[in-house]
């Protein structure tokens, strides 16, 4: 599986035989590849009128595309704006609460990057073929499927310490701008431009994972919560920053250069969590290593509103704390 | 018929071709060749629909609807063959008489001493013992004896000691249907109660002093209020209307020390068109999330679910918290009365929670108290205008209750679900007719089986890992949110797509907690035996080798593990695209995986559907493998047909 961003093919149909070269080497003889644009087919052309584009099917012959849109940008921000919004309203009876929850949206772009990161992982899976996957710039709802397919198929993305692995690479070394995406949330009135719940979406998409797969992954809810908190707000330099560049080596903030130097002047994330102290924490006492791909059902009926986050602040965990407390001292006991 | 095709409802290019054999009790297809050779039982009175649907190139399409949600595409190569399953089934689908239930042909070879300890089982005197009466206030009354003053009511009621015979007749004169103001429920910490009856036959203005003197001994018998609630479950408008008829609710004028409150439930008829519209979103074809989002919200399910909900935590808080007893009805008092005391008795009383409590539960305010299960459900041929999902809204109550305090009910969903099914599967005589009159006259006991033993033998497969009887959780009333909580109402997928292979975890977390407790059981009994052994040792002679080898077969045998091939799932079906790529042949990786689902590690010994060879349904002996570590499994030979009980007509 690669990703990249989108080809400048721009109005005039440019090609560049060196990128041509380089998808070419990834097949082998006779093979053939699946190309996963996360725009619709409109947008991607649209896109060449700004000098960006899509691969013609004439330069890359054995690249066939698949347009998969998935949500970005503002509109995803408001979906997640929204959504919490209706968690707040206390007012809503119950013969509007659905078609709140509807007009949110947010559970049908769940629904999407699962689907689509499970036509990567059965491209690769099921086809024997290779995929690459962009979308613009490659920053966000790339990432969102490379690493998701990531999770289905690959049992190592799914121990604690894979995981963690699967984020330095996928998203934190990979670029996406987490500080640009995970400013502020939902709650504030700055409607800041670049700002958009990708990774939110990311971890949602693997919460529903979890459930539907409840055996196999090593880590639980928790894990995935703090994940969500720290990248909006963290004592640890991991989120810290857009790129590698700006976390080595410092980026301009106004006329000053600003030496973030994380790694000198920061604590990891990593670091603290894999504490044996804290690790248990994070760990799902039902995990049993499943060497197998986990293909997720994308039915509406089997995706759910991820309760432990949108009402976290609403309603008690009591209960449900407790049967996880049961639950471990179940398998403890054992 | 040869050759008929099993679609499956989610992945239209899987179908099955088989053979469709009718019998007399069920609808059996077969699936040609595969080793497994997969049967697919459906019983009579199940079938809620049949619908021919046009002819196609491929043959002729039939569907078969289930009262348990079961969804059965077929497709019969000859039309005329087609037309007479559809003629046969229209008939076996829509029984005339009681005996052409299965529960009298139903064998599951007991004698008949067993089948009478089955109905034993459950004794609603005892109930009563336990909640403490008779007492001081309350005692049992055999006024109707011979369904003299009630038909729809048991032979023996619960009522305050302060009513007389006369108080009783006079105010079953003044309700609907006779059904006069009885205990359903009584709280000995503060003696408040909650009592049931069907609407007064007050018009706008009549009144009968009985019937307030009824009241009035209900009120007395907890000298710790000064008055009752009286609930009427209906929405106002629809008990307003019923004045016109001669009936209504009561006047707070005319009954002293009552606060009269009205808890909008709508009526049957809603409820069966609610779940009409639901069904219809479960089966939509690859929806999106908005389709069923707003389908789900038109059908307004989960919101009638709420409301039921919503009555039995007023009447629950009424009783635990304001220490006030509480009077039910409805119009009949059969339907959404029974629904809330229900409700309510399971947040106040632990006991509910428990398997034979439920089992107990259910006995009283359903059974005993004349619900309607012959109406409601159809075991016989009838008005369709009387049919609604009375008891099913009731039993997803109880699944949302089990969702917000996962460690507070003893039992499992799958008890829920199976207790669902056999409402509607006649196997067992416990649901039938519409009163305790009719079944004593059909003498269900000396004729058929109880339900409640059947699943009592078989407890150990609907037993909830996490409940403990000394958890906080498992502890007095269960105070579920109130508001804010829409969102706590989950769609029930594993009741309404129950035959979905597809939608659910293939992993169940409730067999294997099941099992790792079985399992640590087992292991501290085996060490209570070694600690024994160890202190002997000093005392005669082991051998070594002996003690060696029990250990290793015991830990072979408890093993568990859930990582071994058995979980492998398919993909399904993502997209369109891949289709016209060159690929392996889908049937190379499916083959593999379904046959492993299917294997006897998963199938469970009680669930219908899961089991291939449906055997509880043909009361044949159990194939079961209860844990997935494989200790106790009994494979049986043949595949579940018992020669005696099919009488196979191979249309």
């Amino acid at each position: 599986m690669l990703r990249s961003s989108q080809p400048l093919t721009g109005p005039n149909r440019k090609r560049c035989r060196e990128d041509e070269m380089l998808l070419g080497t990834v097949l082998d003889e006779g093979e053939r590849g699946f190309i996963i644009d996360t725009r619709s087919a409109q947008a991607a052309k649209q896109a060449r009128m700004m000098g960006g584009g899509t691969e013609p099917k004439s330069s890359y012959p054995r690249w066939r595309r698949l347009h998969r849109p998935l949500e970005r940008g503002r509109p995803l921000q408001e979906s997640f704006i929204k959504l919490v919004e209706a968690c707040n309203d206390s007012s809503i009876n119950m013969d509007r609460w659905l078609s709140r929850l509807e007009s949110c949206r947010w559970l049908s772009h769940v629904k999407a990057a699962l689907s689509t990161a499970c036509l990567a992982a059965q491209c690769m899976d099921r086809e024997e073929a290779s995929v690459l996957v962009h979308g613009a710039e490659g920053t966000d709802t790339t990432l969102l499927v490379t690493a998701l397919a990531q999770v289905i198929l690959d049992p190592s993305c799914r121990t604690l310490a894979g995981f963690q692995g699967l984020l330095e690479r996928e998203w934190i070394e990979a670029g996406h701008p987490f500080h640009l995406r995970c400013a502020r949330s939902a709650y504030s009135h700055a409607r800041l431009k670049q700002e958009a719940p990708l990774f939110l979406l990311f971890l949602d998409c693997v919460w529903q994972l979890s459930r539907q797969f409840p055996f196999s992954l090593e880590f639980g809810e928790h894990l995935l919560l703090t994940l969500f908190d720290n990248a909006y707000a963290s004592a640890y330099g991991t989120f810290l920053c857009n790129n590698e560049k700006e976390r080595q080596v410092g980026r301009e903030v106004g006329t000053a250069l600003c030496l973030c130097k994380v790694k000198e002047s920061t604590h990891s994330l990593w670091a603290w969590l894999n504490q044996p102290g804290e690790k248990k924490k994070y760990l799902n006492p039902l995990y049993s290593h499943n060497t197998l791909v986990i293909w997720p059902s994308v039915e509406p009926q089997s995706i759910q509103l991820w309760q432990g986050l949108f009402f976290r602040w609403i309603r008690s965990s009591q209960y449900l704390d407790e049967a996880w407390a049961e639950i471990q001292r179940l398998v403890e006991g054992n | 018929v040869e050759n008929v095709r099993l679609l499956d409802r989610l992945s239209s290019r899987k179908s099955a071709l088989g053979t469709l054999y009718l019998t007399a009790t069920h609808v059996i297809f077969v699936e040609n060749g595969s080793e497994t050779r997969k049967e697919t039982w459906v019983l009579h009175s199940q079938i809620s629909s049949i619908e021919k649907q046009a002819t196609t190139a491929t043959g002729c399409p039939l569907l078969i609807r289930c009262k348990n949600f079961q969804v059965i595409q077929l497709v019969i190569p000859q039309e005329r063959d087609c037309h007479d399953i559809y003629i046969s089934l229209i008939r076996l689908a829509r029984p005339v008489k009681y005996e052409e239930l299965y529960c009298f042909s139903f064998n599951p070879k007991l004698d008949k001493e067993e089948r009478e300890q089955g109905w034993k089982l459950v004794d609603l005197n005892e109930e009563y013992n336990r909640m403490g009466i008779p007492n001081n206030y309350w005692q049992i009354s055999d006024v109707n004896r011979d369904y003299g003053v009630c038909d729809s009511y048991p032979t023996e009621v619960y009522i305050p000691k302060s009513a007389t015979a006369h108080i009783i007749v006079g105010s079953s004169k003044f309700r609907s249907r006779r059904r006069f103001p009885a205990l359903s429920y009584y709280c000995k910490d503060n003696n408040a109660s909650i009592c049931r009856s069907s609407q007064p036959l007050s018009g706008f203005s009549a009144r009968c002093l009985e019937d307030e003197q009824m009241l009035q001994a209900i009120r007395k018998a907890n000298p710790g209020s000064d008055f009752i609630y009286v609930v009427d479950t209906r929405p106002k408008l629809n008990a307003m209307a019923n004045r016109a008829a001669g009936k209504g609710y009561e006047n707070e004028d005319n009954y002293s020390n009552i606060k009269f409150q009205f808890i909008g439930i709508e009526n049957i008829h809603v409820m069966r068109n609610s779940l009409q519209k639901m069904l219809e979103v479960c089966e939509l074809k690859s929806p999106s999330m908005s389709d069923f989002l707003w389908g789900l919200e038109n059908s307004g399910w989960l919101k009638h679910i709420k409301a039921i909900m919503d009555a039995g935590i007023f009447i629950a808080k009424a009783v635990a918290e304001e220490g006030v007893s509480v009077l039910v009805h409805c119009s009949d008092g059969w339907d959404r009365t029974a629904q809330v005391c229900s409700v309510a008795s399971l947040l106040l009383d632990p006991y509910y929670r428990t398997m034979k409590g439920f089992m107990v539960l259910i006995e009283k305010d359903w059974v005993s108290f004349g619900h309607k299960f012959n109406h409601r459900y159809g075991n016989l041929d009838g008005d369709p205008k009387e049919i609604s999902p009375v008891i099913d809204q009731f039993i997803e109550c109880v699944w949302q209750l089990m969702e917000q305090f996962p460690c507070a009910f003893e039992f499992n969903e799958r008890f829920l679900i199976h207790i669902q099914h056999h409402i509607y599967s006649c196997q067992f005589g416990n649901f039938l007719c519409n009163s305790q009159k009719e079944r004593r006259e059909l003498k269900i006991q000396e004729r058929t089986y109880s339900l409640w033993a059947h699943l009592w033998k078989n407890r150990t497969d609907y037993l909830n890992p996490l409940y403990r009887s000394d958890h906080s959780q498992t502890q007095g009333t269960l105070h579920p949110q109130m508001a804010p909580c829409n969102f706590l109402y989950k769609f029930w997928s594993g009741m309404y797509n129950r035959f979905e292979k597809g939608l659910h975890p293939r992993q169940s977390v409730t067999d294997y907690l099941m099992a790792v407790k079985e399992e640590t059981q087992q292991l501290e009994e085996e060490l209570e035996v070694l600690g024994e052994r160890l202190a002997n040792l000093q005392k005669s002679q082991l051998n070594d080798n002996k003690f060696k080898s029990k250990q290793q077969d015991r830990s072979k045998q408890l093993g568990l593990s859930t990582s071994n091939n058995s979980l492998a799932n398919t993909p399904q079906e993502y997209s369109n695209d891949l289709k016209s790529f060159p690929s392996r042949s889908p049937s190379q990786g499916d083959e593999e995986d379904s046959a492993l689902i299917l294997t006897q590690d998963n199938l469970k010994s009680s669930d219908p559907d899961l089991s291939a060879n449906s055997d509880q349904e043909s009361g044949v002996e159990d194939l079961s493998c209860r844990s997935p570590s494989g200790g106790g499994c009994l494979p049986s030979e043949d595949s579940g047909k018992d020669s005696d009980e099919a009488v196979f007509l191979a249309v």
